[in-house]
Formats: structure tokens, sequence, C-alpha cells
């Protein structure tokens, strides 16, 4: 066997031989870091701060003022809209709350044979985009819908459960409950038990001992949940669009700049608004959640104790949990029965059924179809790239500002989906597409970065993840046997860590199929619109609804299927790294 | 496998993280071949050493030289040094072949050269019939095994072991530090293994570095630094001591060592000045009679241990540990009895205080 020489990995490379002076050692890492950052900052930052400057601008001259601030509350529709957004907000969080707490309570605190139809059936409303199920909802709970014709004939009774506002916090609370209920559940399920146990054994026992421990000690994951429904609620366009809410935030901005222009001030003020508000939020329930992390990792812990129920508390716990899931999933049951109805209208079902729906939103969605997997193709393949480099970075490196990389990427979290919109517009409305002469707010290359900046944050952390489950080591490991910096990274980080940039990319890409929000501002021409915007305009028409619901199941089947998916990606890494090195 | 035998010479090494200096002047001369072992508390700097000298962490000042050659501004895939991790690093998405393969592609060796290599340095540790495994397949010994042929495929030029023992059982551990020294024995690979514990240190090393704050506080054989330890550090960290503190005095060429109590005992040797006299629980009697080579004490407590009992008597200026062999038929002493300690000075250390 021959002797490997240590000198064997070459000489000094022509780069190293060039003066340092005149051309500064940069490595792979410090071009990727900076292109990223002028990324971020071309694709992020300058939009949204664009839209914050220009609701300051007097629209005729140009000077700095806050007279639209004034002129904004002066006119009572936005006065209206304000405290509309904020109070179906509200009210979305109450209602969540309703719909989340006995479910986390019955499978955290009892033996219940249900608990795993709720902790998985409990997810479903977010594999839907809320605004799909909408119209859905009306068939069914609206003044003419299934539920309220059948209290007619029984009771004589009639609830508005869907007028105006009421439909939005019904739809919105729906959809969003999951995101109280699996932080309360995480929270709970992570007390230990011995917190309740010393309670008891000090005396405390029954709504005392819940109100007194248990409840404070689930409270940071709670808020957490809470904050997150309030900033998606007051941010969110599609459903009150869809619901025809107009008198609220979002669809004020959608409307003033989709009918007046993008030089009408007042969008530029909402949209100040609503980043403000959802900023604010973000910094409120982080305050809250400060030094509050009551997760405890001792040994003997493991949740709460359960205890058996006795049957009439089982009857009722299954009666409880059947009707909350019954709820649930009624914007998929109505969507499915729309997308199959002939007719359905002023009455408790579809008078027949058929599948002309789907063969008419075949031949009238293809290009919707075709353009939503280019575009959010291209978002999410983008997305895991952009994700892994910056975690790598942050991670691993020590390149000077790292850590502003993933700020900035993980602020479009509170960047709603309009403002980012009307931001594009404004913009790319100056400047033109490489080697035409058509702005680039046209452009359907900016639907799909749109897109990309709006799932960024979520395929961020699933790389962050991913790569914090690489040991230091195995790199070590490698470069002590001879690999280079990018040789590591090619042999050993990345398949390490392709099991998370896979469930990354699948959850990228189901997300950005359905986003509304963004799209619905910058389709400039209906060959250009992905299905969310299909879904839209079908909805439109009452003929149109049943395609639209035929649209709306492809979408739900897209998400949902992306989810499950991701899902099974990380678990089967998960069980494929679980070395267990003690023995 | 035969090995061009190289040592690794340390100058005036310092490194820090951030404000805070991790390592402090250190200075060492390992010699080719030799079985070397860096042993400190936790936060000694220790492994900081060790990964340093395999060209991880912050770039150090100083230089470290390896078969002459410094390699203090190389990256780490240009050292040619081998390391095997406390956690193994084996690659979990790589069978165990790939895994040992792994340096030798990277050294673009030809594909006809790898397999046989592989299949030798896996014969080397034993486990050739694991090769087509994956890592997660194995037991924590077999994973170390792994690590070791890995690491030694290449033919590095040293060999450096970051607690190699320590993710192992106690059973184990004993035999695999037995089968590491042969392994060494046999590659003849200078090799510098990082432990806290002196056991596994005494036990496999020619030569040991006690390393404390960054500082390396001395070098020697495991004997030389258990009988003559440098300071105050070292006598205590290495076994257990008896240390009183006092003054040494020379009156003609009589020397004699008194306690910062007061106490007096003749010493063979030692310089004028204050110090501290280092008494190891084997280097005492305890007597009924006293003499000028005795302290007097009270038995505090008594420990059985098997071979031998382990006494805590309180003299007058501190409690001593003192440990007799026990024999069958002997009468042990009673807590609360007054005895006299007998020193065997010539067995006394002196070190600075």
């Amino acid at each position: 066997m021959s002797n490997a020489s240590p000198h064997s990995n070459g000489g000094p490379s022509l780069l190293d031989r060039l003066p340092a002076s005149i051309f500064p050692r940069v490595s792979g890492l410090h071009a990727a870091a900076l292109i990223i950052a002028i990324l971020l900052i071309g694709l992020l930052i300058i939009p949204v701060l664009q839209v914050i400057y220009v609701a300051f601008l007097d629209p005729n001259t140009g000077a700095l003022t806050l007279q639209n601030f004034v002129d904004f509350f002066r006119t009572s529709l936005f006065r209206e809209s304000f405290w509309n957004s904020f109070y179906v907000s509200a009210m979305s969080v109450v209602v969540a709350t309703v719909i989340a707490l006995p479910l986390a309570y019955i499978t955290t605190r009892f033996n219940f044979a249900g608990s795993v139809v709720i902790q998985s059936l409990g997810f479903i409303p977010l594999i839907m985009p809320p605004f799909v199920g909408a119209v859905a909802m009306q068939l069914i709970f609206g003044r003419n819908g299934t539920l309220n014709l059948l209290m007619e004939e029984k009771f004589g009774i009639n609830i508005p459960f869907m007028e105006g506002l009421n439909g939005v916090i019904l739809v919105q609370s729906i959809h969003y409950f999951p995101f109280i209920l699996i932080n309360l559940s995480t929270s709970l399920r992570n007390i230990d038990r011995s917190m309740e146990e010393a309670a008891q054994n000090l005396g405390s026992q029954g709504m005392r001992l819940f109100r007194r421990i248990v409840f404070p000690l689930a409270m940071p994951g709670y808020i957490a949940g809470a904050a997150l429904v309030f900033i998606k609620v007051f941010d969110d366009l599609g459903t009150p669009l869809l619901l025809n809410v107009n008198n609220m935030l979002a669809p004020q901005a959608f409307l003033r700049i989709s009918s007046i222009g993008i030089s009408d001030p007042m969008g530029y003020v909402i949209s100040f608004i609503l980043v403000a508000f959802s900023i604010f939020s973000l910094w409120a329930s982080f305050r809250v959640m400060r030094g509050k992390d009551y997760s405890t990792e001792q040994k003997g812990g493991g949740g709460l104790s359960k205890r058996d129920l006795r049957t009439g508390e089982k009857v009722a716990a299954y009666a409880v949990v059947g009707l909350i899931l019954l709820l649930v999933l009624s914007p998929h049951i109505g969507l499915t029965l729309l997308s199959f109805a002939t007719i359905w209208s002023f009455a408790p079902l579809p008078d027949g059924f058929t599948i002309q729906n789907y063969i008419v939103m075949w031949e009238n969605s293809k290009q919707f179809i075709a353009n939503t997997v280019i575009y959010a193709g291209i978002a999410a393949v983008l997305d895991v790239i952009i994700g892994t480099a910056i975690a790598y970075i942050v991670i691993r490196t020590g390149i000077w500002g790292r850590k502003s990389l993933d700020y900035l990427a993980t602020a479009a979290l509170a960047v709603p989906g309009v403002v980012l919109g009307i931001g594009y517009l404004r913009v790319f409305h100056s400047i033109d597409i490489p080697f035409t002469d058509k702005p680039m707010a046209s452009w359907w290359v900016i639907i799909a970065l749109a897109l990309m900046i709006r799932r960024l944050p979520y395929a961020l952390r699933a790389c962050t993840a991913a790569l914090q489950q690489v040991s230091l080591a195995l790199e070590e490991a490698a470069e002590s046997l001879g690999a280079t910096k990018s040789s590591t990274i090619r042999r050993i980080v990345i398949p390490l860590m392709s099991g998370g940039i896979l469930a990354g990319f699948v959850t990228s890409f189901a997300t950005a199929a359905v986003e509304l929000s963004a799209t619905i501002m910058l389709v400039s021409s209906e060959s250009d619109a992905p299905l969310a915007y299909g879904i839209y305009l079908f909805m439109q028409t009452p003929s149109g609804r049943g395609a639209g619901a035929a649209l709306g199941v492809v979408a739900v089947i897209i998400v949902g299927l992306g989810t499950f998916l991701s899902q099974l990606l990380i678990e089967r890494d998960k069980k494929f790294k679980s070395t267990d090195q003690s023995h | 496998m035969t090995n061009q035998m190289v040592g690794i010479e340390i100058n005036d090494l310092h490194l820090s993280f951030g404000e805070t200096e991790v390592l402090t002047g250190v200075n060492l001369d390992i010699q080719p071949g030799e079985f070397f072992a860096f042993l400190g508390p936790s936060g000694s700097g220790k492994s900081t050493l060790l990964r340093s000298i395999a060209g991880f962490g912050p770039t150090p000042r100083g230089s470290i030289r390896i078969g002459g050659r410094d390699v203090v501004s190389l990256p780490p895939w240009k050292r040619n040094v081998g390391m095997v991790f406390q956690s193994y690093a084996l690659w979990p998405h790589m069978s165990v072949r790939d895994n040992v393969g792994f340096g030798l592609k990277e050294r673009k060796v030809p594909g006809t050269e790898i397999a046989p290599r592989v299949d030798a340095a896996l014969e080397l540790v034993g486990l050739s019939h694991l090769a087509d495994r994956m890592p997660n397949q194995l037991s924590g010994g077999q994973q170390q095994r792994i690590a070791l042929a890995r690491t030694v495929v290449v033919e590095p030029e040293v060999l450096l072991l970051d607690e190699p023992l320590s993710n192992l059982d106690a059973s184990l551990r004993v035999q695999m530090r037995r089968e590491l020294l042969a392994f060494q024995r046999k590659l003849g690979l200078t090799t510098i293994f990082v432990t806290h514990d002196q056991e596994e240190a005494n036990t496999t090393a020619d030569r040991m570095a006690v390393l404390d704050t960054g500082v390396i506080q001395q070098i020697g054989t495991p004997q030389e630094l258990y009988d003559t330890p440098q300071n105050l550090f070292v006598a205590e960290f290495l076994g257990t001591a008896n240390i009183l503190g006092g003054q040494v005095e020379t009156d003609g060429s009589a020397k004699r060592f008194r306690t910062s109590a007061g106490d007096v005992l003749p010493l063979s040797d030692g310089h004028a000045g204050a110090g501290s006299i280092v008494l190891r629980p084997q280097n005492m009697q305890i007597v009924d009679q006293a003499g000028a080579d005795t302290l007097p004490g009270t038995i505090l407590h008594r420990e059985f241990m098997g071979s031998q009992v382990r006494y805590i008597v309180r003299t007058s200026g501190t409690e001593m540990i003192v440990d007799q062999f026990h024999h069958v038929g002997h009468d042990w002493r009673d807590t609360g009895s007054d005895v006299q300690l007998k020193v065997n000075t010539n067995e006394a250390v002196i070190v600075a205080s």
C-alpha cells in the first residue's frame, strides 16, 4: 500500500496565487450570502418600505404628510372597515378557542379512544384555503342553507350564521382553530406530571387545580396560537372577498388599488395599518412568551396524568367531539357535494349528482393548473435552495451579518399578501421586463417571486431544522479525511438534509399553489392566472360555482397530498437517522 | 501498513474564543510513535487543543509542526491528521464500506485500489463481516471500531482520539482501551488521546500532559506525574492527596517541614521557603507511639473498601485521608480514638503553594 502524501491535494490554485489585496478572498458562501441578501432586500424590503413611504406622501405634491391618515380616519367607511377587521379577528379568536379548548382538554386529560381521530382530523381545515370553503359554507349555514332550511321546517327559526361579518368569523375560525389546538395541546402535553401532583399533594384539586396550575402553565402556548389566528384573520383577503364582505381593511385595500389605481393613497394607508398590526401582534406574543417556556424535560414527566371517563362522560365527550368535527368538516363536505351537484339552491341537499362540473372545470382550468404548477414549482425550488443556503450560512459559518439573513427571510411572516402585492405593483410598474418595453409588474415571473418570498419562512424553518439534526462532528469527520468544504456540503450535508429539504419543498409547493391574497393583486391577465385565482373567478357567477368547487377539490387534494407527503418524509427521515450511539 | 512515524511540536500556542483565552502558551513535543494523552477536567482546554491540531475551531497563534511541517494555517482537509470523534460521527446515509472508503475517494485513489484497502482496514478492526451494514445497525463498540478503520485507512500521519471510550459502558471500556493500545502499537502511529479519566490515561499513555484552565500543568510519564507532581493542581487531580501548607526550614544539613498549624516533620530533601507537603493516603501508618515523624490526630470516620480501610483522621491542621491494608484478623481503629500518624517523609513531595 502506498502512503498517501499529505500534499496530494495539489499546490496553490490559480486563485490562491493572485494577490489578495487586488482580489479579496471571497468564498462561494460569501457570494451566496451576498446574492441572497440582495434578493431579499429587492423583493421584500424595498417593496414594503415603498408601500409605507407612499402612505406618508401627498399624492399631488409628493411631499411628506400625515394627511392620508387624517383622511383615512375621517372617512366613515374606513373607520367602519378598521373596526370590522378588528372585531372579526378578535371574534375569530374567541370562536376558534371555543372549538379548540374542548378538543385539547379531552385529548390531553382523558384516556379517550377518539383522541387519534381528533389529532388527525383536527388538522384537516388547514389543508383547505379558507376562501375555497367559503361558498360551500354559505350553502350549508347561509340564510337559505341546509341547516336553516331544516331548522325553519322543524322549529320555525333562522339563525344568521353567515350574514355579513358573522360569515367571515365562522369561516375563519373553522379554518384557523387548529393553530390554537396544536399550540394548546403541545403546551398541555409538555406540562410535567409532577407539577400537577405537587399541587394535589398540597391539597389542590378539580377546577381550582386547573385554574391555578394547569391553565397558567398552558397559557404561553395558547397565546402563541391565538396571536397567530388574530394576524392571519386580520390580513386575509380571500375569504371576505368571496363572501362579498367588503367593509374590512384588506378588501378595501384591494378594491382601492384595483378600481382607482396604484396612485390612490388609501390602499397604502391600509397596508401600513396591516403591517403595523402584524408586527405589533408578533411582538406582543413574543413579549408574553418570553421567559415562559415551561416545558420540562425532567425524567418521570411525560405530560399530565390522564384518567378514564365514566360512561356518562364518555357519551358527552363523543357528542361534543362529533359535533365539532362535523362543524369543522362542513366546508369539505359542502365543497365535495357542490362539486358533484347539478343544482343546489334553496334546498338542504343538491337536486342531483353529476361529474359534469369536473369536465367543465378541466376544460376551462388546464391553463390555471399549468400556471400553478409552474409558479408554485419555481417558488418552492427557490425557497429550498435559499432556505438551505441561509440555514448553512447562519448555523455553520461566521460570515458577518449572517443572522440578519435569517431575520430578513423571516420578516416575510409579518407582511400580509395584499401588502406585498401592492408593493410589487408599485415598485415593478416602472421597471420593464428585460429586453421588452412591458412593465415587470404584469410579468408572470413576479407572481412566482411573490410566492417564493411568502413561503420562504416556512421552507427556511424546515431547512434549519434539517441542518440542526446533522451533527457538526459528521462534517468535521469528512474534513479531517480530506474533504474540502464544498465536497463536504455536497457529499455529507445535503444528503443528510435531503428529507427535511424535500419536506420543505412539498409544503412550500402545496401552500403556494393555493395562495390568493398576493397573487390576486398581481395577475394581469386570465392566461397568467393560477388555480386560486381561477376558483375566485368561477365563484363570482352562480353558474360557475359547481366547476369552482371541483377546482377547489383539486386544490384541497394538492395541499392534502402535499401535507401527507411531507409528514411521511419527515417521519422516514427521523427513523433513518435514529442512530442509537449509547450502546 | 507501515508508516513514516512523525513527531508533533507545538510552540507557544494561544487560542481565544472571542474575549476568553482558552489555550495559553502551550508548548509540547510529542515523539514519533508515542501514545500521548491530554488529561484534564472539563473546560481545561484539552479537547480544544486536540481540535486545533486537527484544524477545527478558530485559528490559534503559535505553531503546530507535524513531521516538521507547520500546519497552523492549513484547513483540516490539507493536514492528513486522522481524528476519531467522541460521537464516532459515522455518516448515517452511507454503508460501513462507503464510510470507510470516503477518505480514499476524496484523495482520488483509483477505484480498483479502494476496495482492497477498505477490506484491509475492516480486517484490521475485525469487522469485515459488517461491511454492508448501515451505521444504525451497529453496536456502540462496533461503531467505534468502524470510526477507527475509517480514520486509519487513509494512513494519516497522526491519530487523534477525542474521549474515545466515553460513550461505551464500563466493562467494554476496559477491553477497548487495551485494544486501542494494541492497535496503536501495531500501527506505530503517533497518537494523542484526550480523556478526563486518569485511569484511562495512566493505563494507556506513554506520556501525558495535564491541562487546567488552558495551561499545561505538567508533562511526563504517568508515574512521574503521580510520584512527583510539580504543583498543587497535578497533585490533587491525580489520585487522592492530603495537602498541608507550611514552610520548609533548613538548619545546617537538617531539613524539616513546619505546617501552618505548628507541627514539624523531618524531611530528607527540600529548599527553604513556603510550600505545601503532599502526602498520599498510603504514605502514612496509624500507630500508637508518638515520634519525630508523627502527627497526633483523632479518628473521625472509617470506610471499609475491601482491600483496604480508609480512615479520616483529624489532625491539628486539617483532616487527613489514610488508607491501611486490610488483613484478616486485624483489628480496626474505632472512631473517636486518639492515634498517631506516622509519615513516610521520604515519599512526601513538597510543591509550591
